[in-house]
Formats: C-alpha cells, sequence, structure tokens
C-alpha cells in the first residue's frame, strides 16, 4: 500500500533524555554551523513526559554540557542531594546503616539533584522547540522503513483507528512514512524497533547479552514533618535472597512528595518470585514505613532497565541510523544512573551527524564515527571503571559481591585488569517451578502495601478499548502447555501491571488471558518470558500510562 | 456561513484527579491537560458541517491562560480554519464565558455556535444555554445529531425521556453530547500546518466584557467513602430490603 | 419573607419523579415557603399532583399552549417573570433542568449552581465537580440563587401535603425561533446503561457469553440496563460498550445489582455515586462487599433465578 511520507534531515523516535538532548544538540550545532536542519521527535506517549519513569537522583554533568545555563533557563532541578544513607535490610524489622566509608564510591550522591525525569523531559521539549523541533507526541514508530539496500530510511507511524480484529474503524487513519537521512532510535530499554535492529544488524555480536532489571516505583506524598528535601536513601539486602540482585531507594523530592522504588534484577530464578510484592512488602521495613505512614500514595510505575554496562553495549550505528541511550543500555549500574549517560550519548549521536554531513553526505549512510566518540568519551570512561561491579553481585552474591565491589571501586578505583562476564540471557535462568518454594507475601494493608489493579489506577494507564492487542505470542499455546507446568506461568509474577492471568474456560480449563488495557509499557514480558514468546508491540498512539511527576 | 466553535483546557480524562490536602482545590502542576472532550466533538461537528459544503469557515477559540493555545492548536491541527484566544489567568464562570461568547459573536456574526455540554472539570453544563439567552438565539443542547438546512438546523437531542428533535432557526447555539460523532484523529502534516494558522489573542476587557457576580468556592474536598452496607441471608431479605427503599 | 420556586418536571400527564426530590432539597434551605411552578399546556392534573407534595406552600400553574413541550426558550422568560417573588429558584439536574436553568440564570443575570448535594445554608452547598471525583463547597453571590438539584442525593419528598394551586397568567412575548418536531421515548427496548435507573451487571464470576442471559433476562425483568466489568468484556463474554469503570462508563443508577463481579478500584469508580450498590458474589472476601449496601454472598445463578421469580 502508498503511505503519505515527510521527510527530514534527522528522525528521533523516542522523546526520552536520549532523544530531546539529541535534538537539542542538533539544533545547537545547526545554529552554530549556520546549517538549516529538519528534525523531528516522535513519541508514543500522550505527552512528553507521559511514559517517563526514573528514580531519579540525576548527575548533571551531561546536562551542565547541553545546558550550561540550565539554572537560569529554569531546568526543574531545583532539589540539591543533602544527605545521602545506605542501608542492609536484614528482615522485616530490621537494617543497618552502612557508614559511608564502605559505600562504594560510584553510589555516592554529592553534586547531584533530585528530580521527575518526567518533569525534567518537558523542559527539554520546551527548549527543543523552541530551536524549532518538531515534537509529535501521540504517535508511535511502529516498524522500521528500509531502502532496497537494506539501510534504513525512516520509520512507519502506527495505524490509528484499527479494531481489535484488524478491520479498519471509521475513524481509521493509515500511519505515515517518517523519512529522514538518519534516523536516531531513543525508544529506550528494550526499545521494540531497537530489538528489531539488533538482529537485523547483528548489533551485538560482540557484546554479552544485555540484561536488566525491572523497577517498580511510586510517589507519596509525606507528612511534612517526616520530609526531609534532598535525602536519598538507597537499600540492599531484604526482601531479597542473597541470590537475587536488587535493592531499593526513596528519595526525598520537592512538595513533601518522596519517590521510592525496588528495582529487581531479571536474571532472578525463582519462578514464584513476584516482582510486585516483593516490592510492596519492602515498603514494611521500618527504614521505609518511617516515612510513609500517614502518607497517600499518588502514583505508581514501572519500567526495565538495563544493566548489562559495558560488557553489553551494542554496535551504535548502521546505515540510516544510529542507537542511542538505554536502547543501547549505557546505564551505570554501580551508581544505579542512565540518565547522563543517556543523554550524553544523544548528544554525541548530534554531534556525529553535523560533524559526518561536513565530511559528506550521510544519507542512510553508517557513521562509524559514533562508535569512536562514545569510546573517547566519558560515558565509556565511567562504564568502564565500573565494568565488574554488576558481574561481581552476580557471581557472588549481594554481600560478597558487594564487598568485591567496595575493594574494586573505592580502592582499585575500578583498574582491576580483569572483566567479567555474564553470558546467561535473563529469560532462560528460571529454575523448575518444583524445585522452587513460593515466598509468602503479606496481604496489602491499604496504608502502606496495596493490590496489583489498585497500584495499576494510579498510573492514570489506558489504551483505546477497541484496539489489536499489543502483546502479540508467537505460538498462544505456550503459555498454558509448557510455561504452565513447568514455571507455573511466571508472566502471572513478573509482570507488574496484572496484564497476564491463568484463568478457567467455560469447560473449566486453564486460559492465558492477556489484559493489555493495563500495560505500563514496562517490556518486563518481552525480556523474561522463558520461551521468548511474547513480543511487545507498539498499541495505538498516545496509549499507555500517563505519569505526571515519575 | 461562520461556525464559531469554543473549546476548553482541562485535565485530561485520563489522569486521576488529586484533592489537595489544604482543601484549596485539585493538583494541576504536572498534571495532562487537554481539550475538554465534548469540546472535541463540537470542532469535528463543525468540520463536518464544513466539509458537507454547509459552512465556509470554522474559527475555534478559547478562553484562558496563555498555554490554553496548545488546545486552540489541535483544533486547527484538526482543520479549524483560525482562532482566537480570549487570554486571562483569571479563573471564568459560565456566566462570564457566555458574555465573552456574545461579545466575540457579536464580533464575528455566525450563524452557529457550537459548543461542548459541559467541561469535565467544573461540569457545570451552562455556557451554552446561558449563551442563548444573552444573544436571545436558540439553543438545542445535549445534540446526537446535527442537519443545517439553509437557514435552520434540525438536532437530535439526548434527553432523559429519550430523543427529542427541535427545529431552530439560525443563528443558534448547539451543544455537544457524546454521541455526536467520533472526532478524527489528527494527522502529523496537519499538526505543522496548524502552527502556521492565523491565532489572535485578544483580552477580556479588550471585549468590553466586565466581571460579574460569582459564585465564590470555598473548599474542595474529596468524595466521602462509601461504607459497606449489610450482608443479607437470603434472596428474601434482599428483596424485602430493596422493595423497602422503595427501588423494586 | 423569603421564598424558593421550584420548577416541576412533567410530561403533561404525570410529575416526573425527580420534582419530588428538588423540592426535599427546597426544604432544606429552611426559608419561609416553597412554592411549585407547573408550565403546561393543560396542567391541572400535574398541578394537583404536585400539591400533594409534602411541605409545598402553594403550586403556580402557567398555561400556555406553548407549554406543551418542555422547550427551554419558551420556559425560560415566564419562569425569568415570576422570580422577582423568589431568593431561590430550583429545579432538578435532569436534562430538563439541566437544559432550562442556564437559559433562566443567564436571563436574569445570575450565575447558576449546578447539582447540588447539600445544603449547607441558603447561600452555601456542596456540589461535585471532576466526574464526583471531588466535591466543592460553593457560596453563591448575594442575591438571587439560581440551582440545579442533584437528585441522586435527595429522598423524594412524601405525597401528604394539600397545597392550594393557583393559576397564573404570564404575559410575556414568546420566541417564534424554535420548533418542537417530535420525542422519540427510549422505552420498549432495554434501557440504555447511561440512563438506566437501574442496571444489573455482571463480571467474570458469569463465566461465559452464553450464561450472560441470565443477567439480560434479570435486567429485562427490572427493566434495567445491562453492565459488565472489564473482566467480562475482555473475556469476550460481553461487547465493550457495556463496560462500567473508570475506562468504560461512569453511570449513577439508582439500583447497581453486581454479580459475580469482585469490584477492582477501576471497576467502582464507575459506580461511586451509583444510589444503592448490592452484590452477589461466592467470594466473600471480594472487595465490592466493601462499597455495596446490600450483599448477598452465595451462588448468582441460584440468586439470579430466585431473584426473578420473586419480582
Amino acid at each position: 500500500m502508498e503511505r503519505e511520507s515527510m521527510e527530514f534531515d534527522v528522525v528521533i523516535v523516542g522523546a526520552g533524555p536520549a532523544g530531546l538532548s539529541a535534538a537539542c544538540k542538533l539544533m545547537q550545532l545547526a545554529q552554530e554551523t549556520e546549517q538549516e536542519l529538519m528534525v523531528c521527535v516522535i513519541e508514543k506517549g500522550s505527552e512528553v513526559g507521559a511514559h517517563i519513569l526514573s528514580g531519579a537522583v540525576l548527575e548533571p554533568t551531561a546536562m551542565n554540557e547541553l545546558f550550561p545555563d540550565w539554572k537560569e533557563k529554569g531546568a526543574p532541578l531545583n532539589v540539591p542531594v543533602k544527605g545521602d544513607d545506605v542501608y542492609y535490610l536484614t528482615g522485616e524489622e530490621k537494617g543497618i546503616k552502612t557508614p559511608n566509608f564502605l559505600v562504594p564510591k560510584p553510589m555516592h550522591n554529592e553534586g547531584n539533584y533530585v528530580v521527575s525525569m518526567g518533569n525534567v523531559c518537558r523542559w527539554l521539549a520546551e527548549q527543543a522547540e523552541g530551536m524549532g523541533v518538531e515534537i509529535f507526541p501521540g504517535f508511535t514508530a511502529s516498524k522500521i522503513v528500509y531502502n532496497d539496500d537494506g539501510s534504513v530510511k525512516g520509520v512507519l507511524t502506527g495505524d490509528m483507528g484499527v479494531a481489535e480484529d484488524g478491520s479498519k474503524k471509521d475513524s481509521y487513519m493509515p500511519g505515515m512514512e517518517l523519512l529522514a537521512k538518519q534516523t536516531i532510535f531513543a525508544e529506550g530499554c528494550r526499545g521494540h524497533l531497537g530489538k528489531q535492529l539488533m538482529e537485523s544488524f547483528n548489533l551485538n555480536k560482540d557484546a554479552d547479552p544485555q540484561h536488566y532489571g525491572l523497577g517498580i516505583k511510586e510517589v507519596w506524598t509525606i507528612d511534612p514533618e517526616k520530609h526531609q528535601e534532598g535525602l536519598v536513601v538507597h537499600t540492599a539486602g531484604w526482601p531479597l535472597d542473597n541470590h537475587t540482585e536488587g535493592g531499593g531507594f526513596l528519595y526525598h523530592m520537592e512538595n513533601n512528595q518522596v519517590s521510592l522504588g525496588f528495582i529487581i534484577a531479571l536474571n532472578y530464578t525463582n519462578p514464584h518470585l513476584s516482582l510486585f510484592d516483593e516490592m510492596q512488602r519492602w515498603k514494611l521495613n521500618p527504614k521505609i514505613s518511617q516515612f510513609l505512614e500517614g502518607g497517600e500514595r499518588v502514583s505508581y510505575g514501572a519500567r526495565a532497565v538495563n544493566k548489562g554496562g559495558m560488557q553489553s553495549v551494542p554496535k551504535l550505528s548502521f546505515p540510516g541510523g544510529l542507537l542511542v541511550g538505554c536502547d543501547a543500555g549505557f546505564l551505570n549500574g554501580a551508581k544505579i544512573k542512565g540518565n547522563h549517560t543517556a543523554m550524553k550519548t544523544g548528544m554525541l549521536a548530534a554531534e556525529t551527524i553535523i560533524e559526518s554531513i561536513k565530511a559528506g553526505d550521510i544519507a542512510n549512510k553508517e557513521l562509524s564515527l559514533m562508535g569512536d566518540k562514545y569510546k573517547s568519551s566519558w560515558v565509556f570512561y565511567e562504564l568502564h571503571k565500573t565494568r565488574n561491579f554488576g558481574p561481581a553481585l552476580h557471581k557472588f552474591g549481594t554481600l560478597m559481591g558487594g564487598s568485591f565491589a567496595w575493594l574494586d571501586q573505592n580502592i582499585f578505583g575500578g583498574k582491576m585488569p580483569f572483566t567479567w562476564h555474564n553470558t546467561t540471557p535473563d529469560h532462560a535462568t528460571l529454575k523448575p517451578a518444583v524445585d522452587c518454594t513460593a515466598p509468602n507475601y503479606p496481604k496489602p494493608d491499604g496504608k502502606i502495601t496495596f493490590d496489583k489493579l489498585s497500584s495499576v489506577f494510579l498510573s492514570s494507564t489506558n489504551h483505546e478499548e477497541d484496539q489489536p492487542c499489543h502483546l502479540q505470542l508467537a505460538d498462544s499455546s505456550i503459555p498454558i502447555n509448557q510455561n504452565l507446568p513447568l514455571y507455573d506461568e511466571p508472566a502471572q509474577r513478573y509482570c507488574p501491571a496484572g496484564v497476564y492471568e491463568v484463568v478457567k474456560d467455560e469447560q473449566g480449563n486453564d486460559k492465558f488471558q492477556i489484559n493489555g488495557q493495563n500495560c505500563v509499557h514496562c517490556k518486563t514480558c518481552d525480556i523474561k518470558d522463558p520461551a521468548q514468546n511474547i513480543t511487545w508491540v507498539t498499541p495505538e498512539g498516545g496509549g499507555g500510562p500517563n505519569y505526571g511527576n515519575m | 456561513m461562520k461556525i464559531l466553535v469554543g473549546v476548553k483546557r482541562v485535565v485530561d480524562f485520563n489522569v486521576r484527579i488529586q484533592v489537595k490536602a489544604d482543601g484549596s482545590g485539585v493538583t494541576t502542576d504536572g498534571v495532562k491537560m487537554s481539550m475538554n472532550p465534548f469540546d472535541e466533538i463540537a470542532v469535528e461537528e463543525a468540520l463536518r458541517i464544513k466539509e458537507a459544503g454547509n459552512a465556509e469557515e470554522v474559527i475555534v477559540v478559547t478562553i484562558g491562560p496563555k498555554a490554553a493555545q496548545e488546545q486552540l492548536r489541535t483544533a486547527l491541527a484538526m482543520g479549524a480554519d483560525r482562532a482566537i484566544h480570549v487570554e486571562t489567568d483569571d479563573e471564568i464562570q459560565p456566566l462570564t464565558a457566555a458574555r465573552i461568547l456574545q461579545a466575540l459573536a457579536e464580533k464575528e456574526a455566525p450563524k452557529l455556535v457550537l459548543l461542548g455540554k459541559q467541561a469535565i472539570d467544573d461540569d457545570n453544563n451552562q455556557t451554552a444555554q446561558m449563551l442563548g439567552a444573552l444573544s436571545h438565539w436558540p439553543q438545542a443542547t445535549f445534540a446526537s445529531e446535527v442537519e443545517i438546512e439553509g437557514d435552520k438546523a434540525t438536532v437530535i437531542r439526548e434527553v432523559d425521556a429519550g430523543l427529542e428533535t427541535l427545529s431552530v432557526d439560525l443563528p443558534a447555539v448547539i451543544s455537544a453530547d457524546l454521541r455526536l460523532n467520533e472526532p478524527r484523529y489528527v494527522k502529523l502534516p496537519d499538526i505543522m500546518k496548524a502552527k502556521r494558522k492565523p491565532l489572535e489573542t485578544v483580552t477580556v476587557e479588550e471585549l468590553g466584557v466586565e466581571h460579574v457576580a460569582a459564585v465564590k468556592v470555598l473548599k474542595t474536598a474529596a468524595p466521602a467513602k462509601r461504607e459497606a452496607g449489610i450482608i443479607v441471608e437470603s434472596v428474601d431479605e434482599l428483596v424485602a430490603a430493596l422493595k423497602e427503599k422503595g427501588l423494586i | 419573607m423569603s421564598k424558593v420556586l421550584v420548577i416541576a418536571e412533567h410530561d403533561g400527564t404525570n410529575l416526573n419523579g425527580s420534582t419530588a426530590r428538588a423540592v426535599s432539597c427546597a426544604s432544606d434551605l429552611g426559608l419561609d415557603a416553597i412554592d411549585v411552578v407547573v408550565l403546561a399546556s393543560d396542567g391541572s392534573s400535574v398541578a394537583e399532583q404536585a400539591a400533594k407534595l409534602t411541605g409545598v406552600t402553594k403550586v403556580l400553574l402557567v398555561q400556555n399552549p406553548a407549554n406543551e413541550h418542555a422547550v427551554a426558550a419558551f420556559l425560560a422568560p415566564q419562569i425569568e417573570s415570576l422570580a422577582a417573588d423568589y431568593s431561590h429558584v430550583l429545579a432538578p439536574s435532569t436534562t430538563f433542568g439541566k437544559d432550562l436553568m442556564p437559559r433562566v440564570a443567564a436571563h436574569l443575570g445570575r450565575p447558576q449552581i449546578s447539582d447540588i448535594m447539600r445544603v449547607e445554608s441558603a447561600m452555601v452547598f456542596d456540589r461535585p465537580v471532576y466526574a464526583g471525583n471531588a466535591i466543592v463547597t460553593v457560596e453563591a453571590p448575594e442575591g438571587l440563587v439560581v440551582g440545579t438539584v442533584r437528585t441522586a442525593s435527595y429522598k423524594a419528598v412524601s405525597n401528604d401535603g394539600a397545597a392550594s394551586v393557583e393559576t397564573r397568567s404570564v404575559d410575556v412575548n414568546l420566541p417564534s425561533h424554535t420548533r418542537f418536531v417530535e420525542l422519540q421515548s427510549g422505552g420498549g427496548d432495554r434501557p440504555d446503561l447511561q440512563a438506566a435507573s437501574k442496571v444489573v451487571s455482571g463480571g467474570r464470576g458469569v463465566g461465559s457469553e452464553e450464561n450472560f442471559k441470565v443477567i439480560y433476562s434479570l435486567a429485562d425483568k427490572l427493566g434495567a440496563g445491562v453492565g459488565a466489568s472489564r473482566a467480562a468484556v475482555d473475556a469476550g463474554f460481553i461487547p465493550n460498550d457495556h463496560q462500567v469503570g473508570q475506562t468504560g462508563k461512569i453511570i449513577a443508577p439508582d439500583l447497581y445489582m453486581a454479580f459475580g463481579i469482585s469490584g477492582a478500584i477501576q471497576h467502582l469508580a464507575g459506580i461511586k455515586d451509583a444510589g444503592t450498590i448490592v452484590a452477589v458474589n461466592k467470594d466473600a472476601d471480594a472487595p465490592i462487599f466493601e462499597v455495596a449496601d446490600f450483599g448477598l454472598v452465595a451462588d448468582l445463578f441460584e440468586v439470579a433465578e430466585e431473584l426473578e421469580k420473586a419480582l
């Protein structure tokens, strides 16, 4: 079918920190070199920020480089970190404060800011629009458009107004092709086009498999008496056992609000583990609940993060496009931060494009300069320094691994002469259900802990009802015939939004039910399904969560 | 003929409302804002009337802060021809809104004013009717079907008793109900074009409208939680209870 | 002496039940008198019914051929000419009152208080905003108060009154720009979910599309609309235009009967304004029981069958 198309110099997929930093940097460099540049950003969320979920403590390095005058321009970095506590939780009741000198150096937070990345992105979008970037929220990039020679030509926006059965509704509007000389993919962790690019261009052939975690986050308005603006708290240990990596955070933001969350590595092995319930019960430890009692939970959401670090970074360039931010995977697991590296790699992509234009035609070319820029940037320097942090935790468990991390980071400065690898992908780590015990989770108390559906309610998630399911099964029999007997269908417990259920049909047989409407676009199913049978594709544009200051 | 359509910037219908702890209102900081859904239906209807050859120009107007221009741009991207922004940071109540629209209607002389039946923030459901009264125009509220024939409009209205049909002379005010139409999706090139369509800004004072005695909001509270009632033991007991309440 | 005028809603023959609820709200104002006005072409029988409403002082009967159908553009100027004697003018917040009263208010240069759900004083009222997700307490400015009454918040007054009926002639010029064509009543078919005063709803517990017949059958017996939870819609038991809840329809029937619905918060968001909620569920721990006025822990099919027989 003939599609309408629009042409730009650069199309950016995703209005997150990476995509928007790329857009801003492109316009700044275009102005400096006095060139006209047509740049557009498309974003699947209903507005910029609607799908942004992050801790977040922002290290302002990239921001300082992108907008040295960000303060005057009013960037929402309003809360400097004032206190930095790390606890090792030993049980539901207890936790030990780790003395500062024992905390691995990358986890120190002086000079950083407690922010809502959603609001930072809204601000970045204003800057970009002010410089002439076209930003289109509510539009998905559903497919990659290729040239005959196999190079990337652009992306296709999703069709709108398609019914559940695939037929066209009255409101049907076909997607259009957004064509560009270079397309920057900045979809965030486990981008669904990024995943396709990895395959078509074999981008990760020299890299370890990517490793992931799921972060589940809430925002609370708390008692002003208990609020300590700028206080940053991290926890390790309980409720996870020594073989499951993860930890919690609680950041005191502005306006008597705290942002708190729990990240669990998706290489966990017990299929009975419920990520949502681990997060809920973690809040019961007094080190956390002391702040929450008497407060009100106002927001909820979840998002996968990549934590493979340096060893998992794929090749960043391919004919016609570049991969930036978490779509490639630059999160620094030791710092538990990826916003500064996402922003910086977006800026590197912009520099790559502008410098390549100087050197000649860039249309649909591969700009391998991107890889060189990354290797000589501080992003690579810091990922290299912390490269053994994640694998150490994986190899030795959180206690011994943590000790190694301290030695490695605080004594040797990350310069030990070896690199560890973790080559088992996260979907292949589950043990059979029969060999594992199911944790006994407390019932939600409606004060500190809650059930899944009332949580999803707070994410303001909505999808147009009558549309094809955006969670596709390659083989619809696998959940019941394979995953259920082997792993008690773990989707029921790794999904933080209650999308997947095993219910009984009319004949009393087990049936796999997908409640796609609940989906908060975290991508965990796409990552963790042991059969790699679930593919997350883009729903109709504008669908998904509507996060405020997440 | 010209059609004037009023649109309002409101908290998006997907957003869960949070009442501020001090009772001063609901949280709107960092909250997604959109065009009032009933107004979107009104814009769509105006465009369909124009596309059917029954109107030459669709003018959208909003009353509100600078940021409300976003909603005007959305309406322009849907296909409206030009926009008027009555800029004010004051809270505008329906009677004042109706007076502002009346002043604009006198200036622009539209044959039809289309409004949403109510805004989903204050849920007042007043402005269209008030404009009808002030202009001495006919009104057809809660429209689920509109047909224009010459200088008359036939409107099917959704009323509690069923569907009522009214015939009104133009100029008239019509307020849109949910089932009037399904608004179109906006196309990307149209969003870009909308940025170049004319958007005029005026103030309430320039229109010669004075603020009128207004309703004062004393406090905002979260609704009372429903309490659990009683568990009945049998259908008979249930039937008796419902009969006593006059429900069956 | 301050008096309130309540505009009667009727179909020419019968007084609409919403009027008795508006009178109930008027009683809460604590004024010296409550008058009801019946605007009709031939309204003596309606006026008699209005005269029986408890608390009513006097019924004004305004007869005019133009009042055969409730056209706001005709009724508003007549009410305007009567309003001078009153401190408050109220009508039920039905499509009748919603259409009419703002036109009256604007004619008189007064703001309107919509959907009064509680009277704090003669000038201070509670009303819902954001689809009932917040309640505002508002104060009307000094002078005549024009308002509509949220009927679900008031019980109808009883019928043991004996007010006098006074025929009034109102001399105003009525416009010719509006013509009533017809009214197609929604009767016959099952009532629309959003307009229905009673709704019977089924959830995943109903089990299948086939089993949903039980819900339809009971609804028809009650003259009720049919609703469903999202779980039932997602399971394919019933089309999604029946879905009640956050992402479906938000409804406020007088009676809501939930069969096999667990009562997730998303569903409860759609029925928070319902008058009386009845829940039937096998699971005694289902959250729906926390909001139900009447709960019955039992097999929904047995209950539905018994109930249908009992009606």
